[in-house]
């Protein structure tokens, strides 16, 4: 299928604003009257809060109030949470704090600087607790408890099989195993989280805020803050990036909520970065795998054993939702059918985890490679060939994996020859032998693959649970497209979809298909909570899929209408008319005809020249639901359908480590993804750069890393690692395009799969570059330190 | 508030006088006032974005006499006799963009935005300095400023495509 704007590079429409810098970002609005919130944030990792003494506070000119957590307890709810309901939190700490850095009061001031001071002014009376920090020693029956009314730091426990993974092993010629670690590191825009509320016109609780995609959650803010849900309106504002940390961010939102309604008058709360790294509520995640992967002699899997630890931090507001992540796509793009996960969830006294590019799926695809890896070194195999034996072949799907969840579509093969004609790997083998042998260089070539899931059901959630408080199963996309009298389009968005990604280019881009107009011309608005229709918003690389549906659902409303005005006033049946480039004409005789112009015109002002029981205008409006979700059994013996939306990609790293200082660089990166039908191909290849950089980060450099007496060790940006450009690669990129049967046009999500696949290659090319010293990476990120320690006890071992 | 409280918590005032954008324009500020927080609270140029305000992410990256310095890491009575360029500076009209503006919308070198205006202003200083470069000093370069959206390689052929627009038509430079 070609078409005529869709998969064409083209410029944003989001960006002349943004180089001018006019982005609309949170920390630019100010409202009449607005004040400012500092948080004063908890020191000590675990403690009761014996006492906070606001009066010196109080008492300094510009401070107009201060708050804590008794005053959330007294006047609000706590805050929606998919985790177990014996695990509450509020905006701020109430009774005890769990995490440095958890906020202990707000103060509300003229100004950010005075509200700052006031914070420098609160006396706290900390009773402390000894802090979990091991989430081993957490599970321990006697460790203290976070929690006292949960009577547990396991969060959650259950073990899943699908299959019977002994028998799988019992007929297995090898079997790999490894202990697997997966450090915290987490989205990290530039921009930090925030939100401006103000009490509006008819008792109304106006929030700005750049998160909280979720326009079908807002009634649980209304909720926490105590107010009827048509009582608060959320305003979308465009956010400096997400990744995953404003997806649902809540507790931002609800804090300037409440603060707003406290004093009666506009207050806007900014994180700082330091509010951001020990805070944000988004870390990602934090896992301990016992792994065990079995393999024929020629290299076919049989099976998987999964035995998972995960330190969620002191809160659980999305569950273990993102074990669901991992269970959809749990076989990654491998046959085999033998799946045993143990999953232990612990709290601990950090920070919570949240959403971060992956959910949890790039954790899972990064261990299931490790395996991979493993074998095909024990096998003699190479790694992308044992990876074509064990691929899923064209011609099974829609394939059906373990544990229920379904993959639409994919050319596994095609995909890993793209890569391969991109790069030649045999003179790079023959390359890396001749550097060693001539040069005593370390060259290390990586390779690998993964599954990209997208465009998420909202079962994910909570389908691991037993007993769900709330299964809810919807996640529905909205546009509505308007036609004005004089024939411009206004595309209307239903969500808080402007984080970095390119929602107008992507709505216009197929406004233009549908209608056959320029993109450029459309123009694109978000609703506010109050005005929207059902939308999910970003997320699960869901949204370009997701709108796309929605904006060809209401275009054929409005085709329809548009033929019809056309048919009635040429005195033609419908059926004889076409819609081809803005112009309705007569099928066989295209030189008569009306322009959309005309039949808008006919739409708003002649209402006599309308067929009988049309009403005036051009607007219609399309809520497009999940396209192909089925529940999960109530035994958990099948999950459901939740993820179908199958992309895949293929990374090849090559690389150079310098065994004395453990310093790697790049000298090659090929990557290539399919992800559907492409909308704008420049768009997605960002995507996959800043993806996979984002990958690189967490695999060499980031953490948000805690000492062992819990306190914070990444206040800064000097410990917090990003990658500059002098550490990113150069990518070389490849697409190529299964189109998804299940969604409109074929697309697929994209947004993911560069950090989902990167962390593999990358540990794969270091253990390639240093295996004649044992190296293994197993513990990411993988610092130069471990590197250089594991080459000279390599050389020590060699005498 | 006695004078120690209020060098402590601020409240001494000074004038100054800066040329903003080839304005000069004086106020009375805050002698804590840092130089990102003048830009954007008096002058309302919101284009300087805080990041981190540790002097680490450079997203709050303007021309200070012509050359690039963290905002948020000066304060605005440093800024007193001086000339400062934001982002308007190049263009603050959309719809006739500067061709540094323009090679960063062809190229796609940004999608957040947030980053943007302080990498716009390093590629001006990096263009203005008139030596070509190769994509690895351009990496190295605009390495001072965070950019978590595009993985730099777009930011380059952008840095790279204006340069050859501004120098003209010589030949050589990449790598």
């Amino acid at each position: 299928m070609t078409y005529t704007y869709i998969g064409k590079d083209r410029r944003r429409i989001e960006d002349p604003r943004l180089l001018v810098g006019r982005g609309g970002y949170i920390a630019d609005l100010r409202l009449p009257g607005m004040l400012h919130a500092a948080i004063l944030r908890s020191p000590v990792p675990h403690a009761w809060i014996r006492s906070i003494d606001a009066t010196e506070a109080l008492k300094l000119p510009g401070v107009v109030a201060v708050f804590t957590g008794e005053d959330c307890k007294e006047k609000i709810n706590p805050c929606m949470s998919f985790g177990p309901a014996t695990i509450t939190q509020y905006p701020m700490a109430v009774d005890k704090v769990r995490y440095v850095g958890e906020a202990v009061a707000a103060v509300v001031a003229e100004s950010r600087y005075l509200a700052e001071d006031g914070v420098d002014l609160l006396e706290v009376d900390y009773e402390e607790l000894p802090p979990v920090t091991d989430p081993m020693a957490a599970m321990e029956p006697d460790c203290v408890l976070l929690h006292e009314e949960h009577g547990s730091n396991i969060g959650y426990e259950r073990t899943f099989e699908f299959g019977d993974v002994n028998a799988a092993f019992a007929g297995a010629d090898l079997i790999v195993e490894d202990t697997l670690r997966w450090g915290r590191s987490a989205g990290m825009p530039m921009e930090t989280t925030g939100a401006v509320a103000q009490p509006g016109f008819n008792g109304v609780l106006e929030i700005y805020c750049n998160s909280l995609n979720f326009s079908y959650f807002v009634f649980l803010i209304a909720a926490t803050l105590r107010i009827p849900s048509n009582k608060l309106t959320l305003k979308p504002v465009p956010a400096g990036g997400s990744f995953g940390s404003k997806l649902a961010a809540h507790k931002v939102p609800a804090l300037a909520g409440f603060l707003a309604l406290q004093v009666g008058r506009p207050v806007s709360y900014i994180e700082d970065r330091i509010d951001h790294l020990m805070n944000s509520d988004h870390h990602g995640c934090d896992r301990t795998y016992e792994a065990r992967m079995g393999f024929r002699a020629d290299g076919t899997i049989v099976g998987l054993d999964i035995d998972v630890v995960d330190d969620y931090g002191a809160y659980m507001q999305f569950g273990v939702g993102h074990h669901g992540n991992a269970f959809s796509q749990v076989v990654g793009p491998y046959r085999f059918r033998d799946v045993k996960y143990r999953l232990r969830a612990v709290v601990t006294n950090k920070c919570q985890q949240g959403a971060y590019r992956g959910f949890g799926s790039e954790v899972h695809n990064w261990v299931l490679e490790r395996l991979v890896d493993q074998g095909a070194t024990r096998l003699g195999l190479a790694p992308e060939e044992i990876r074509r034996r064990n691929f899923i072949q064209p011609d099974q799907f829609p394939y059906k994996i373990p544990g229920g969840n379904l993959y639409d579509s994919g050319d596994y093969p095609a995909v890993l020859d793209k890569a391969l004609s991109m790069i030649d790997l045999d003179s790079w083998r023959a390359e890396k032998k001749r550097l060693r042998e001539e040069e005593g260089r370390h060259i290390g070539i990586g390779l690998a693959t993964t599954q990209e899931r997208s465009v998420f059901s909202a079962t994910e959630f909570w389908f691991l649970v037993e007993k769900p408080a709330f299964p809810l199963t919807s996640s529905p996309e909205s546009a509505t497209v308007t036609i004005d009298p004089t024939g411009q389009f206004q595309l209307l968005l239903h969500c808080q979809s402007m984080w970095g990604n390119s929602p107008e280019t992507v709505g216009a881009t197929v406004l233009a298909e549908e209608f056959g107009i320029p993109p450029e011309s459309v123009n694109v608005r978000y609703a506010d909570s109050a005005h929207a229709l059902p939308g999910t918003g970003p997320g699960g690389s869901r949204y370009t899929a997701m709108v796309a549906g929605a904006i060809r659902g209401a275009s054929r409303k409005l085709q329809k209408k548009l033929l019809h005005i056309a048919a009635h006033r040429l005195e033609l049946a419908p059926e004889d008319l076409e819609l081809v480039d803005a112009r309705v004409q007569v099928r066989g005789a295209p030189e008569t005809g009306l322009t959309i112009a005309e039949l808008a015109g006919t739409a708003y002002f002649f209402a006599l020249s309308l067929p009988e029981g049309m009403t005036s205008g051009l607007e219609e409006s399309y809520t497009y639901d999940h396209p192909y979700t089925t529940p999960p059994a109530p035994d958990g013996s099948d999950l459901g359908v939740f993820y179908p939306i199958m992309g895949h990609a293929c990374h090849i790293a090559v690389l150079e480590v310098d065994p004395d200082t453990g310093m790697p660089s790049f000298l090659d990166y090929v990557a290539v993804h399919d992800a559907g039908t492409i909308v704008n191909p420049r768009s997605l290849g960002g995507h996959v750069t800043g993806g996979a950089t984002q990958g690189i980060g967490t695999t060499l450099y980031e953490e948000l890393a805690y000492d062992e007496d819990g306190q914070f060790q990444s206040l800064t940006f000097r410990d917090y690692l990003i990658p500059t450009a002098s550490e990113a690669p150069v990518f070389r990129i490849g697409h190529v395009q299964t189109p998804s049967p299940f969604t409109e046009y074929g697309i697929k999500g994209g947004g993911e799969g560069g950090r989902m696949v990167a962390p593999a290659a990358v540990s794969a090319a270091i253990d390639d570059a240093l295996r004649e010293y044992g190296m293994r990476v197993r513990r990411l990120p993988v610092k130069p330190a471990t590197i250089v320690a594991t080459v000279q006890a390599g050389r020590a071992a060699e005498g | 508030m006695t004078t120690s409280t209020a060098a402590k918590y601020g409240t001494a005032r000074r004038a100054v006088t800066v040329r903003v954008n080839g304005r000069h324009v004086t106020r009375e500020v805050s002698t804590r006032t840092t130089l990102a927080d003048f830009l954007r609270d008096e002058l309302d140029l919101v284009s300087v974005h805080v990041g981190c305000e540790h002097g680490e992410c450079g997203c709050c990256t303007v021309l200070f006499d012509g050359l690039s310095v963290r905002s948020c890491l000066m304060l605005a009575v440093q800024a007193d006799g001086h000339a400062v360029e934001t982002v308007e500076s190049l263009s603050a009209n959309p719809a006739e963009l500067h061709p540094i503006q323009e090679a960063f919308a062809e190229e796609q070198g940004l999608q957040c935005g947030f980053c943007t205006p302080a990498m716009l202003l390093r590629t001006k200083e990096i263009i203005d300095a008139g030596r070509e470069m190769t994509d690895a000093e351009v990496r190295h370069e605009i390495s001072g400023i965070l950019c978590r959206c595009t993985g730099y390689q777009n930011i380059v052929n952008a840095v790279q495509s204006a340069g050859a627009k501004l120098r003209g038509p010589t030949a050589g430079g990449r790598d």
